[in-house]
This record gives structure tokens, C-alpha cells and sequence, in this order.
């Protein structure tokens, strides 16, 4: 999948994922897609909630050996 | 000029077209408000230790990170986490029987251990608090969790508003120039109207 901008939440604990993703999408522009890769099992739930809570889109959520990987589209 | 039969079955008429459409519209303009209204939160935080310090900075940035409205109010010995410099913040292992006492450090099966020191032994040996705080602060770090300094910009960036309590300030003796920056200083009244119109409120 196509993306803008990368960030890598590697080793960051809840809500660090979160709160670094909206800073990031926060300088992008309507249409632009996030990918963020994190280790925090927690992030899965705490992504969906963030999508459905601030209407960024979450176009893919995937798991790849315990690393997980989110497509965010910038409202 | 009375009631005349017309306007007795007109205002009957017009009664049971508005209990037909009426229903659905009120339905209808409340689902609207409720989607288009922006959540909120307030939190008061009355304690200053390191512990006490993660709840108030990790639910006001995260609520923040989705978008809600969030007012954080310092009391007593909240104020503590609005101080300048705040590295440091303690751990109180006295009366926290619940502490889980783990070394943040060595081979994984002397960090499995889990020490259970009694609270007669840490409220009677100088200097065990800062050893608590020490290791606390490093298995803090170990965990990839963010520091308080980091969680307290994180809620300024993202427009956490933060309210000291004016009448503490003055009881300690305190001043603005002992806190951060962006700090409002207001008393209970102002800030139970906020509390009163929030989603959420949190004492801690």
C-alpha cells in the first residue's frame, strides 16, 4: 500500500503510538496516508478507537512477527 | 371570540400530524448534535508523586489524541506536576502495598523476582524512596513508556488545558514563577461549570 509518510513507534509504549501519530498527521494534508509501525500490542485497539474517534481513516491494520503495521489516512 | 368547532378540529388535526412527524425529527436533530459534539474531559489531580503523575498527563494526551476537549485541574499536591522541573518526582513506596517490586535490571530470572520488602523496612531506611524512585524510573524507561517531562509537553502541544488551584498556589506559598508556562489559575467555582458540561470527570 501507498504512503506518505513513515513512522516508526518501534518500542513505545501506549499512548506514545497515538500521540506520535496525530502529531504526524496533524502536519500532513487531507488525503495523505501515515504508515505507522509499532510493537505495542495494545496499539491494535487503541488505533481502531483512534480512527473511529477522530475520522482518520484506518485503511489497513495488519500483524507481521509481533510488529504491527497501520495505514492511516489523513481526513 | 370562543372555540369555534373550525379551529377545535383544525388544532386537532394539526396535534396528530405533529405526534406523526415530530418524533422522528427530534430523533433525527439529536442524532446530529450527538455526532457533531466534540467529547470532554476534567480531570482534578490532587497528588504529586511520580505514580500519581501517569494518570493525569497519559488520559488528558490521549483524550486529547482523539480529539476531546480536556481541562486538567492541580490541587494541593497536584501543583507538584505543574513545577518547572519536575525530575524530581518520587515514587512513595510507604503505604502502596500494592507496589509490585521487581529489579529493572540483571538476567530475567532475578528481574522475575519479586522482593516484597515490608513497609516497616522502606518507611525506616533513609534514602529507600529514592531507591524505589530510581529503579521505578528505570523500569519505566525499560518499557519504552514516555517520561513525565514528555507527557506534560505532549498535553500543552495537543491544547490541554491546564488550571492551577489559586488557593493552594497561595497556601504552599507559591507563585506563578514556580510553574511552567500556559497555566490558567482559577478556584473550584470556575472550574466546576467545565466539570458540570463534561463526558468525563475524574478525581485522582
Amino acid at each position: 500500500m501507498n504512503f506518505d509518510q513513515e513512522l516508526d513507534a518501534r518500542g513505545l509504549n501506549c499512548p506514545l503510538p497515538i500521540l506520535r501519530s496525530k502529531k504526524a498527521l496533524t502536519g500532513m494534508s487531507s488525503g495523505q496516508v501515515l504508515r505507522v509501525i509499532s510493537t505495542d500490542p495494545g496499539s491494535v485497539k487503541d488505533f481502531d478507537a483512534f480512527a473511529k474517534q477522530t475520522g482518520n481513516e484506518l485503511l489497513k491494520s495488519s500483524e507481521n512477527n509481533k510488529e504491527f503495521e497501520f495505514y492511516l489516512k489523513r481526513k | 371570540m370562543g372555540a369555534t368547532p373550525e379551529i377545535a378540529v383544525l388544532d386537532s388535526l394539526i396535534a396528530q400530524r405533529l405526534d406523526a412527524i415530530l418524533p422522528q425529527k427530534i430523533e433525527q436533530a439529536m442524532q446530529e448534535r450527538e455526532q457533531n459534539r466534540t467529547p470532554s474531559m476534567a480531570v482534578i489531580a490532587t497528588k504529586g508523586t511520580l505514580d500519581w503523575a501517569y494518570p493525569p498527563f497519559i488520559l488528558g494526551s490521549t483524550a486529547a489524541a482523539l480529539g476531546w476537549d480536556v481541562s486538567i485541574f492541580f490541587t494541593f499536591y497536584g501543583l507538584n506536576l505543574l513545577k518547572k522541573d519536575i525530575s524530581g518526582l518520587k515514587v512513595s513506596p510507604l503505604g502502596n502495598p500494592g507496589m509490585p517490586m521487581k529489579m529493572p535490571f540483571g538476567p530475567d530470572w532475578f528481574k522475575g523476582i519479586n522482593w516484597n520488602i515490608p513497609n516497616l523496612v522502606q518507611a525506616g531506611i533513609p534514602g529507600f524512596e529514592s531507591f524505589a524512585t530510581t529503579l521505578m524510573r528505570k523500569t519505566i524507561k525499560n518499557n519504552g513508556v514516555a517520561g513525565i517531562e514528555e507527557l506534560r509537553s505532549l498535553c500543552q502541544e495537543a491544547e490541554v488545558k491546564f488550571i492551577a488551584c489559586q488557593m493552594t498556589v497561595e497556601l504552599f506559598g507559591y507563585s506563578a514563577e514556580d510553574f511552567i508556562a500556559g497555566v490558567d489559575y482559577a478556584g473550584a467555582a470556575s472550574f466546576l461549570p467545565v466539570a458540570q458540561k463534561a463526558d468525563v470527570s475524574l478525581f485522582m
